[in-house]
């Protein structure tokens, strides 16, 4: 007997470097069809990483990445232009278009991919304005708004298409507590209203335990853990607790390894 | 997706079953459009509707607004489960008039 998976996301095994620099080591990760979850972690872990790659921007040293049953490494450019019609990307700062306005920006994927009327997509692309509460500002251009305005302009192109997986790298960052807020809430909302899974990188611990129904905690490219809100909380690991209670890490000093990279290259 | 057309008092019914999603909201729009054009006004019944993406959304909003103007009406009969929720999403179940049944619409 086949056993169904249920999994939208699955990756195994991934190794990633950036040059010499090791970066992913070993990651296992998958997501559940409808799930949020939430990838923590510190700078520098590894978690941006992970996302690029699931995104099919990186190549890794070693391991397997399935989206929606397509393994994205050896998948062919048609195979990945349809699979990302499915997937929607909200990255750090909007990453919108300079020279289009913001409502030109969000509606740019339903004139690439598809054949609606233009009437629809005016009133699709209001609809997702409205959302992100950017009702009026569909004719200033993306540099005449604030860093949270852009943000939710990125995350309304990126839901534009309904995708079935949606990528979210930093939602809070640079908001303010009642935008932060808001935007949580938005992203349940989408999960419960359009059954979107929805992948969200951040460090920000407070909106990971509201949103989350399962985290994945990163420490130097690593898996620490992947567990629930309560799990990960009550976890043991002293650098789960150091994440959660804020302490800075207080790393061993390998004597001769930290003169190793002081001095390489000299004699 | 598939639809149905019947007549319902002096309203069409317009029964969507399934999944309305960017392919096939084309489909519904012309419907709409057409039985509007025809000075009627509309039942669009989700009784067996499981999924109603925002394009179809948006395909409601522009045939609310053509029957607005028109001195006619859309109602939305029996909205539940997904549909319903995007509809609460978009806020729109505060504009368009929705009844939970057939019985509910009165001549």
């Amino acid at each position: 007997m086949t056993s169904v998976t249920q999994d939208i996301i699955e990756v195994k095994n991934l190794v990633s470097h950036y040059g010499e620099r090791q970066i992913l080591r070993n990651v296992d990760f998958s997501v559940k069809k409808g799930e949020i979850r939430v990838i923590m972690g510190g700078s520098g872990s590894g978690k941006s990483t992970l996302l690029n790659h699931m995104l099919a921007l990186l190549k890794p040293t070693s391991g397997s990445i399935k989206i929606d049953q397509l393994n994205i490494l050896t998948a062919n450019r048609k195979e990945l232009s349809k699979l990302r019609q499915k997937m929607g990307v909200a990255f750090q700062g909007g990453a919108l278009f300079s020279s289009m306005t913001v409502g030109e920006n969000i509606k740019l994927p339903l004139k690439h991919h598809t054949e609606l009327d233009d009437n629809t997509i005016d009133i699709m692309t209001r609809l997702k304005l409205e959302l992100m509460n950017l009702a009026g500002f569909e004719n200033l251009m993306p540099s005449e708004l604030s860093g949270g305005m852009l943000k939710r302009a990125g995350l309304a192109r990126a839901v534009i298409m309904d995708p079935k997986l949606l990528f979210f790298d930093e939602p809070s960052a640079g908001l303010d507590p009642v935008t932060a807020v808001e935007l949580d809430e938005l992203i349940l909302k989408l999960r419960d209203a359009m059954n979107m899974t929805i992948v969200v990188v951040t460090h920000e611990l407070e909106s990971a335990f509201k949103i989350a129904d399962k985290i994945t905690v990163l420490f130097d490219g690593e898996v620490v853990m992947t567990g629930t809100v309560d799990e990960i909380k009550q976890s043991s690991d002293e650098r789960i607790q150091n994440l959660i209670n804020r302490r800075p890490r207080n790393d061993v000093v390998d004597a001769e390894q930290y003169i190793q990279r002081l001095t390489a290259g000299q004699n | 997706m598939s639809y149905s057309q019947t007549i319902h008092l002096h309203y069409e019914r317009l029964v969507l079953t399934g999944e309305v999603d960017l392919h096939n909201s084309p489909q519904v729009r012309k419907q709409l459009l057409a039985i509007l054009k025809n000075g009627c006004s509309v039942l669009v019944d989700f009784s067996e509707l499981s999924y109603i993406d925002s394009s179809g959304i948006a395909t409601l909003v522009e045939a609310f607004n053509v029957a607005k103007n028109n001195q006619l009406t859309l109602t939305i009969i029996a909205a539940a489960g997904a549909p319903l929720q995007v509809l609460e999403l978009t806020n729109l179940n505060k504009v368009f008039p929705m009844v939970s049944s057939l019985d509910d619409i009165r001549e």
